[in-house]
């Protein structure tokens, strides 16, 4: 596994990087990147391998967010990891569901059932009152950071930068296996997929919800990054926006694609950010999409291997 | 002797029109017979009947010594049946080595026992495109393909899954006189080697040159099955492809 030894190498020099600059903005910033590219590649796995494209990221990413905040009222010491393991498990149970429900659904009708799911689930948190209802919730954020000492984001950091290498070592581990080709089928045909043996069924399944399971983990620490969750942020469109946007544009055929896309995209906007308004970045990513869809529909990644034949 | 495959009164409707009505066929191990019939008369819904990609409504298919109802179409496939589609369905974004790949993973490699390891995987890739003469094309995509590259394709894929059954869904249409042979010679081949063929075509020319026996459906009722040379010779079949 040398790949993975690779990630954690830079992980690790990323980490330190940050330590040695000790800007806590600069964690924040990072932390916003490395969600997206975790987000982007948990989308990528359903939307480019296998080729439903999900509208209903805010979804996941919420279930994520609120079983956090769920588990942060009733078991108040629960180490951050085990949160993000069961608002993983939770969302990818959904992710399960919903694939099974929406498994003769194909194309554009699959792509509504699940913008149909983001405003089911978000209507449900939304009138349920113990994780705040429409009011909201605050999370206090430890000040200090376990384990590691310093400001608690820089572990909010380590954490994501965590996420990051398994869920870049699995979208790696799935292209070059087996499970990989199986999707890729699906996407290209699915009855000739079914011909050649490959079980549909299965496989969307294992994609919905590996899919919908990250997401919910890419969302299960922001209620301690944002200290306060309330469904219209919980459920932003931003992050469905990015979330697709982010894939498309770095290239949705290899798992080096949601990368790009996510450091580009999400590097763009924060300095838009912060140099011009904070409305723009929306239009960053919109008009980024358009752009590539229409110019290179294969993506960043998708030009340099063209070139390279 | 046991037939390899055994389709008892199967049956089949799209609301109204009845596609298939009580059709019996067997087909011997071993066998190469020939499915013809005018357009419409049922020929890929019996196929599509067979292979689980539509279910029927009545009757039974039994494949060896087992009941393949209720099976969804890849575990037909696993279990060794393998078809060609009539009008290419190749997986476009991938090359052609791996098209070829998705069925040996999926079929071969899924079965109980050994199956191809991950060195020999790629040779026998190469192996199968070669068989269809598509070795040296073997890093395209099927869109830098001609339509007939694309049937052998189809072929090379339904092969790559190692069938006892292959049915050929009009693998022909459109090829010339000399690949035609070349197509016939490869299926013959295969045959040669203990695959039982079902060959559905249009042209007469092969039909007649590779099959042992010829089944003919006409308005989703089979109405003739036998020796070739008998079959086209029967009333029957003679007006229903050329009238009164």
């Amino acid at each position: 596994m040398p790949f993975i030894l690779i990630l954690i190498a830079i992980a690790g020099a990323i980490f330190a990087a940050g330590r040695w600059f000790g800007s806590s903005y600069a964690f924040f910033m990072g932390y916003v990147v490395l969600q997206y590219i975790v987000l982007g590649t948990a989308w990528n796995i359903l939307g480019g391998y296998t080729g439903y494209v999900n509208f209903g990221v805010t979804a996941f990413f919420a279930i994520g967010a609120y079983s956090t905040v769920v588990l942060n009222k009733l078991v108040p010491a629960m180490p951050l990891p085990l949160m993000i393991l069961i608002g993983g498990a939770m969302a990818g149970l959904v992710g399960l569901g919903t694939g099974y429900l929406t498994l003769r659904l194909r194309g554009v009708f699959f792509s509504i059932a699940t913008l149909a799911l983001a405003v089911v689930v978000q209507t449900l948190i939304t009138n349920w009152d113990f994780v705040g209802g429409a009011r909201g919730a605050y999370v206090l954020r430890p000040r200090i950071a376990p384990l590691i000492g310093g400001e608690y984001v820089q572990y909010l950091f380590l954490i994501m930068l965590g996420l990051c290498v398994i869920v870049l070592a699995t979208a790696r581990a799935i292209e070059r296996s087996a499970l990989g080709y199986g999707f890729a089928a699906i996407r290209d045909d699915e009855g000739a997929a079914e011909a050649s043996g490959v079980p549909t069924l299965r496989l969307k399944l294992i994609a919905t919800g590996l899919s919908g399971g990250f997401m919910g983990m890419a969302g299960a620490p922001l209620p301690f990054y944002v200290t306060y969750l309330d469904p219209a942020s919980g459920f932003n469109l931003n992050y469905a926006v990015n979330a697709i946007a982010m894939p498309l544009i770095g290239g949705t055929s290899s798992w080096l694609g949601p990368v790009v896309g996510a450091i580009l995209v999400g590097g763009l906007q924060e300095y838009l950010r912060v140099t011009i308004s904070s409305a723009v970045n929306v239009l960053v990513a919109g008009v980024l999409m358009v752009a590539f869809v229409i110019l290179a529909p294969q993506g960043i990644v998708g030009l340099f291997q063209r070139k390279k034949r | 002797m046991t037939a390899l495959l055994r389709v008892e009164g199967l049956g089949k409707r799209f609301g109204g029109f009845v596609a298939l009505e009580a059709i019996d066929l067997d087909v011997q191990q071993g066998e190469r017979l020939g499915l013809i019939g005018p357009n419409g008369s049922g020929k890929s819904t019996l196929v599509n009947c067979i292979c689980g990609t539509l279910r029927n409504e009545s009757g039974r298919v039994r494949f060896g010594e087992e009941a393949l109802d209720g099976l969804s179409a890849h575990q037909r496939t696993r279990r060794g049946l393998a078809r060609s589609f009539q009008l290419p369905r190749p997986f476009g974004s991938l090359s052609l080595i791996e098209n070829v790949r998705i069925p040996i993973l999926y079929t071969v490699n899924a079965r109980p026992g050994a199956g191809v390891g991950a060195g020999a995987i790629e040779t026998r890739c190469l192996e199968l495109l070669s068989q269809v003469g598509l070795a040296d094309k073997a890093d395209l995509r099927p869109r830098d393909l001609t339509q007939i590259e694309m049937r052998k394709l189809e072929l090379a894929r339904a092969m790559a899954t190692d069938p006892k059954l292959l049915i050929a869904d009009e693998a022909m249409a459109g090829l010339s006189h000399a690949e035609v042979d070349e197509i016939i010679a490869l299926l013959i081949r295969l045959n040669g080697q203990g695959v039982t063929v079902i060959m559905i075509e249009h042209i007469m020319r092969a039909v007649m040159e590779f099959s042992q026996r010829l089944a003919v459906l006409v308005a989703g009722r089979k109405i003739a099955d036998g020796p070739p040379q008998e079959v086209v010779r029967n009333p029957d079949v003679v007006r229903a492809y050329l009238g009164e």
